[in-house]
């Protein structure tokens, strides 16, 4: 699955053919050594599953009052979520796509420069890499409040961009498409840079001297040797900002960087479950969520046949 | 089906065997996973019964302890990060009190604590302070517990006003804690002609600069209002359609620049709008810290009056010394005392009287001790049933979330 793009030691471990007598056992240890895991997944991952995907056929109590539901299989729950909310639904994947398409642009130059030409610059290298993951030491909410005030109409960017007749005398940053992806690609940037980096620490430049004493032009090594060389890093890194950005609901909600017209699959899960006391539909959105990325995910791995990489 | 005989070397049976086993172990575990969500499934479906919750038996006289779950800056706090008025209610009454700022937002409080309150359980607080509409569907669900008036002799200085409200005739459930209005604030400085009504909202030179609150009852009161609505009177759809019209009008033509909860501050502090729907409070604040930079009005045609009241959840077994505790506060020297630190409009006669001794100033602020002609002005959003709850709900988020 999608998640073995992560797991490069286990298919190997798993493969190998053992030769310890002990380990070909089934022994009750391992077993009971695996309890505190599967406890844990069967509490904290298994039953809410089971309870959201309950919760998501669940139809409104007759006469019932605000936020009461009774277990039943409406599956029109789903036809209706989707028919009302799909541009939201649609906008949460193209945000997160492109917030995804943003950060591999900004972060791939930087690792490569942290990760292959600052080799022979230790203290540069780390220090670069602190850089990176200085960020994390302040709340994520806290960060984005920030953007917030950096974008208000009276701010100093905002103010020089329309002194610069880059942006029209009644045009506003906060709460548009722009502000949104701007502050996905900024949140989850060090998620793409740092898998990235991880890759192209152990990049050979040899191979790279090679393909250069066979004359082919840098682009041509760039394309066909460092990008799939890469591509381990770059799979994960876009894995890990791609799922957290669809479901993100903080850059988009009207209090932090979005406005009206720029919620996302997140803030309408939000108001289904907090204010309209609607749980079915936000059951229903959360499971569609999950299925799709799922399924966007395995594809993606699968065409990017990073499982020989690993 | 009858298996294959396994092959005859040693060690591609061992082999053929061991791939059995783990494959015998996949299923039982997926055996035993179906079960738990079996169990799961006959759990959760067993807790679908809606008979109301009983109150839990009341064990004040030997517990001297009481829980409250309040607003963030919503009472008296002195340097040192203690509460004067609670200290001085230990002092009096032999009762601590455990002060926690909750809740943050009338719904996701609900949403933590719900399920507790349906199947009668305690939720860990022995009074909550909540908006009237909120409060109104816990009374519906019998999720409070009736107050005995005979513990609150103080009750009588309950304003008038406040005494009989359509979701709590008679407060038999709920007594307000603190309350606001909400109207229209402005910036002085960037637009110093002022609002007098929510139609100067859709001026032209304010396009993009007008904010408006997350609170259904506040943002649309207000706007039903300037449509002529008495908003604590009979109104039904229809009038409440209009207003929605007129709403969405004004969102999607770009006027309104956004709509936000508590997070409307920041957006006035900012710039970003020079104009909003706003509480009373949160501008006496804002004014203390800018430097009396906005103006506020309640509209000409009305603006929206609310209170956060005091309520006892059902599975609270403090109940006798909640009523103590509200006894105390409706002591008007005590309110004042309140009034004077958090700003807010107190439900106690005589309090301006008692304010006088402490902050003469205060006590002539309209905005905490209103007089009678702005009292005259604000209306209380009437009660809804849960049917219209969900519909004008409905209508209000979707203009919110843009799917209108």
């Amino acid at each position: 699955m999608a998640f073995a793009a992560f797991s490069s030691t286990a298919p190997s471990a798993t493969a190998a053919p053992s030769t310890d007598p002990v380990a070909r056992r089934r022994s009750p240890v391992a077993l009971f050594l695996l309890l505190p895991g599967i406890l844990y997944l069967v509490l904290f991952f298994l039953t809410p599953l089971v309870s959201l995907l309950l919760t998501s056929f669940q139809s409104p109590r007759e006469f019932g009052d605000i936020g009461q539901f009774d277990y039943a299989f409406r599956w029109q729950n789903y036809v209706e979520v989707v028919t009302t909310y799909w541009p939201h639904i649609v906008r949460s994947f193209s945000y997160a796509l492109a917030a995804t398409f943003f950060a591999l642009l900004i972060s791939y130059p930087l690792a490569y420069f942290i990760g292959v030409k600052a080799r022979k610059w230790p203290l540069l290298q780390s220090l670069m890499l602190v850089l990176v993951i200085a960020p994390f030491f302040i709340s994520f909410l806290l960060r984005t409040l920030a953007w917030k005030q950096l974008f208000s109409d009276e701010s100093f960017v905002v103010q020089s961009l329309k002194a610069l007749s880059l942006l029209g005398p009644e045009a506003h940053v906060t709460g548009t498409a722009f502000s949104v992806i701007f502050g996905l690609t900024y949140n989850f940037i060090p998620f793409m840079t740092l898998p990235l980096y991880t890759t192209l620490e152990r990049l050979d430049v040899r191979y790279l001297e090679a393909g250069n004493d066979l004359y082919a032009s840098p682009f041509q090594v760039f394309r066909k040797i460092t990008i799939p060389l890469s591509m381990p890093g770059i799979v994960a890194g876009t894995l890990l900002t791609f799922i957290p950005a669809a479901g993100d609901y903080i850059n988009a909600s009207r209090d932090f960087l979005g406005g009206t017209g720029t919620q996302m699959m997140g803030n309408v899960i939000e108001a289904n479950f907090l204010v309209l006391q609607n749980y079915p539909s936000a059951a229903a959105l959360s499971i569609i969520l999950m299925t799709v990325i799922l399924v966007i995910v395995s594809i993606y791995v699968k065409r990017s046949g990073t499982e020989e990489l690993l | 089906m009858k298996s294959k005989p396994l092959p005859a070397d040693p060690m591609i049976r061992q082999l053929i065997r061991q791939a059995q086993n783990t494959q015998m172990g996949r299923r039982t575990l997926l055996a035993g996973a179906g079960a738990g969500a079996t169990a799961i499934t006959l759990a959760a479906c067993s807790s679908g019964a809606a008979a109301k919750p009983t109150a839990a038996a009341d064990t004040s006289a030997t517990n001297k302890t009481l829980r409250w779950d309040n607003w963030a800056l919503y009472i008296d706090v002195d340097d040192a990060g203690s509460y004067p008025t609670l200290d001085a209610f230990k002092a009096q009454t032999g009762i601590s009190v455990k002060y926690t700022e909750a809740v943050d937002d009338n719904n996701s409080y609900y949403g933590k604590v719900k399920d507790q309150l349906a199947l009668g359980q305690d939720i860990g607080a022995d009074v909550a302070c909540l908006t009237d509409w909120m409060v109104s569907r816990m009374i519906r669900f019998g999720y409070t517990q009736e107050l005995d008036h005979a513990n609150i002799p103080n009750l009588a200085n309950l304003l008038p006003s406040l005494q009989n409200v359509d979701f709590d005739p008679g407060r038999t459930m709920s007594v307000p804690w603190q309350g606001g209005f909400a109207g229209l604030a402005w910036n002085k400085e960037k637009y110093p002609q002022g609002l007098k009504s929510v139609e100067d909202l859709w001026a032209p030179e304010l396009k993009g600069r007008v904010g408006v609150l997350s609170e259904m009852r506040d943002t649309m009161g207000l706007i039903m209002l300037d449509q002529g609505i008495d908003i604590s009177g009979k109104w039904g759809e229809e009038e409440f359609t209009a207003a929605i019209d007129e709403f969405k009008k004004r969102v999607s033509d770009g006027q309104i620049r956004n709509i936000k909860g508590n997070s409307y501050k920041e957006d006035l502090a900012n710039e970003d709008t020079l104009a909003a729907i706003v509480w009373s409070g949160d501008i006496v604040q804002l004014n203390a810290e800018n430097g009396d930079k906005w103006g506020f009005i309640v509209p000409e045609k009305g603006g929206t009056l609310w209170n956060d009241n005091f309520v006892v959840p059902i599975g609270s077994p403090g109940k006798k010394n909640v009523e103590e505790l509200i006894n105390y506060y409706y002591d008007p020297a005590v309110a004042a005392e309140v009034a004077a630190y958090v700003n807010y409009i107190t439900p106690v006669a005589g309090a301006k009287q008692a304010m006088m001794a402490i902050d003469p100033l205060l006590a002539e602020d309209s905005l905490i001790f209103p007089d009678d002609a702005t009292l005259a002005n604000a209306y209380v959003f009437r009660g809804l049933d849960g049917a219209e709850e969900q519909t004008f709900n409905g209508q209000f988020q979707s203009i919110l979330l843009g799917a209108a």
